[in-house]
């Protein structure tokens, strides 16, 4: 996918000289037992909505900032909810490139809170690899943690997709995937790629006009489709991307009308799938435009339980980011 | 290595929770070798609320140093704690910390009544002011030495002193 070539390699960042995980900065490249310890501990994480007090003391006494340069509110806020429930302190930025726009380059935005003692930021950012240089500036003790780089990685994202068809289906072997939409565009869809290659499904199709599917997909082990009907037969997930609205107006989409006929996904379509296909979309959801309302709100949407993993799935994320970090600080005695 | 006699430390501790005549109790085993031990308590004293476990990880206080445990296991407290009696179990009391922790994960899902600790092992050196009401056997080891609990296929609990790997 074009956009990922300008982008350094940057697995090996995200893991620290003695192999564990630093940075939560792309999929692409981490190892599997990773992404299954991630998801174990994950697991629980989801008990904790039922009991007296939702928190844990974990991140007590530790900072975090959501450094927000584009607009969000479901990650934005999951991430609050999910360490606040660690006990962590929480300072919310999202402006439109805040004090940058007053001519401070991201990286001063970042060392000037990092002075403040920070000791993780989330970062979501329209530049694809935003995150990736923030991690590349900031001292080792510092985490960061990418919510979203332009067209490049969505890794919490595919992280709590992940985790929600393994609760649904009980694993990965044996599944056959679609994902639907603007694929060219989508960072959630590169990294869910990433992400179902790692932990194994039987196959990964991908659905769209042609327009939005990347020339070399089909290199990743992907298949393409750009006939809806012949892509989703026999599919056992269905994740919907969101489509953006301006991409209509860069004449990549023809009319709304026309790519919900083809594209979007109604009761009809849905009946090729196998019969206990699961429905999943990122959100927000456009309703009419790639999703019809009677299947997003249908009994095999699992669209919300996918918001309520988020909030475990990012707990397990910061808390496997930020256990052992004293270690850094010299040799520890048992 | 060296085998420690299960038997009589869980016919001792089974005498010993009779004994503390508790009213409905409420029985939590600390994950791994407490819950293994609580299972055995659980069935010899026909105690009706269901067994819950706990894995106290999240609530560590070396989590700074050594990061979580790859295999935290969810707590199961199945029972609502909230005004009960509770007879706390465990493997090998040592520090007091283990216990510490437990405490605080039992009170953010409610506030007993009362809580009992009963203990397989006691080892003496302790860093905080905890005491067991329920001791089993009391033992004194080497500070290179552990008691280690293990369990096999069968469900057959092996307990032995083991030189502990730096």
């Amino acid at each position: 996918m074009s956009d990922s070539r300008s982008i350094p390699s940057d697995s090996a960042i995200q893991f620290d000289s003695h192999g564990r995980l630093r940075h939560f900065l792309t999929i692409h490249g981490m190892p599997r037992e990773t992404l299954l310890g991630i998801l174990d501990t994950a697991e629980s994480f989801i008990s904790f909505g039922q009991r007296e007090i939702r928190k844990v003391p974990l991140l007590r006494g530790k900072t975090l900032v959501n450094l927000f340069f584009e607009p969000s509110t479901r990650t934005r806020t999951t991430f609050e909810i999910a360490a606040k429930r660690l006990s962590a302190d929480v300072i919310n930025l999202s402006a439109t490139r805040m004090s940058t726009s007053k001519g401070e380059t991201i990286l001063d935005t970042v060392r000037t809170l990092e002075a403040m003692h920070t000791d993780m930021f989330v970062v979501r950012d329209s530049a694809s690899g935003s995150s990736h240089l923030i991690a590349s500036h900031l001292p080792p003790h510092v985490r960061v943690i990418n919510a979203g780089d332009g067209r490049h990685a969505h890794p919490t994202q595919a992280m709590l997709d992940m985790f929600t068809i393994r609760r649904e289906k009980g694993g990965f072997e044996g599944l056959r995937v679609a994902i639907i939409g603007d694929i060219l565009h989508s960072r959630v869809a590169r990294s869910q790629i990433h992400a179902l290659g790692t932990l194994g499904v039987d196959e990964i199709r991908v659905i769209g006009p042609r327009t939005l599917i990347p020339t070399e997909i089909e290199a990743m082990g992907v298949r393409a489709f750009s006939d809806m009907r012949a892509g989703l037969r026999d599919v056992d997930v269905i994740m919907m991307l969101r489509l953006q609205r301006e991409r209509m107006e860069g004449q990549l989409v023809p009319s709304e009308q026309e790519y919900f006929s083809r594209y979007g996904l109604t009761e009809d379509k849905l009946k090729l799938a196998s019969p206990d296909a699961i429905v999943m979309h990122p959100g927000p959801i456009n309703r009419g435009l790639e999703i019809a309302s009677s299947v997003a709100d249908g009994e095999k949407s699992v669209i919300l339980s996918q918001v309520t993993n988020g909030i475990a799935v990012r707990m397990s994320i910061m808390a496997t980011l930020m256990g052992g970090t004293d270690r850094e600080n010299g040799p520890v005695t048992p | 290595m060296q085998p420690i006699a299960l038997e009589p430390i869980l016919a001792r501790m089974d005498q010993e929770i009779r004994d503390l005549a508790m009213n409905d109790p409420l029985m939590i085993g600390i994950h791994t070798g407490g819950a293994w031990i609580a299972e055995h308590l659980h069935r010899s004293l026909a105690i009706d609320s269901p067994l819950c476990s706990l894995d106290i990880s999240f609530y560590r206080d070396d989590f700074s140093r050594v990061g979580l445990n790859p295999r935290v296991q969810s707590s199961s407290l199945p029972a609502d704690v909230e005004g009960r009696e509770v007879i706390l179990v465990d493997d090998v009391l040592y520090t007091g910390r283990t216990i510490r922790a437990a405490l605080n994960e039992i009170f953010s899902w409610g506030r007993p009544s009362l809580v009992r600790l009963a203990v397989a092992l006691d080892r003496p050196a302790r860093e905080l002011p905890v005491q067991a009401d329920v001791v089993g056997r009391k033992i004194e080891l080497d500070a290179d030495k552990q008691a280690k609990i293990t369990r096999d296929g069968n469900g057959v609990l092996n307990f032995e002193i083991v030189t502990r790997v730096p």
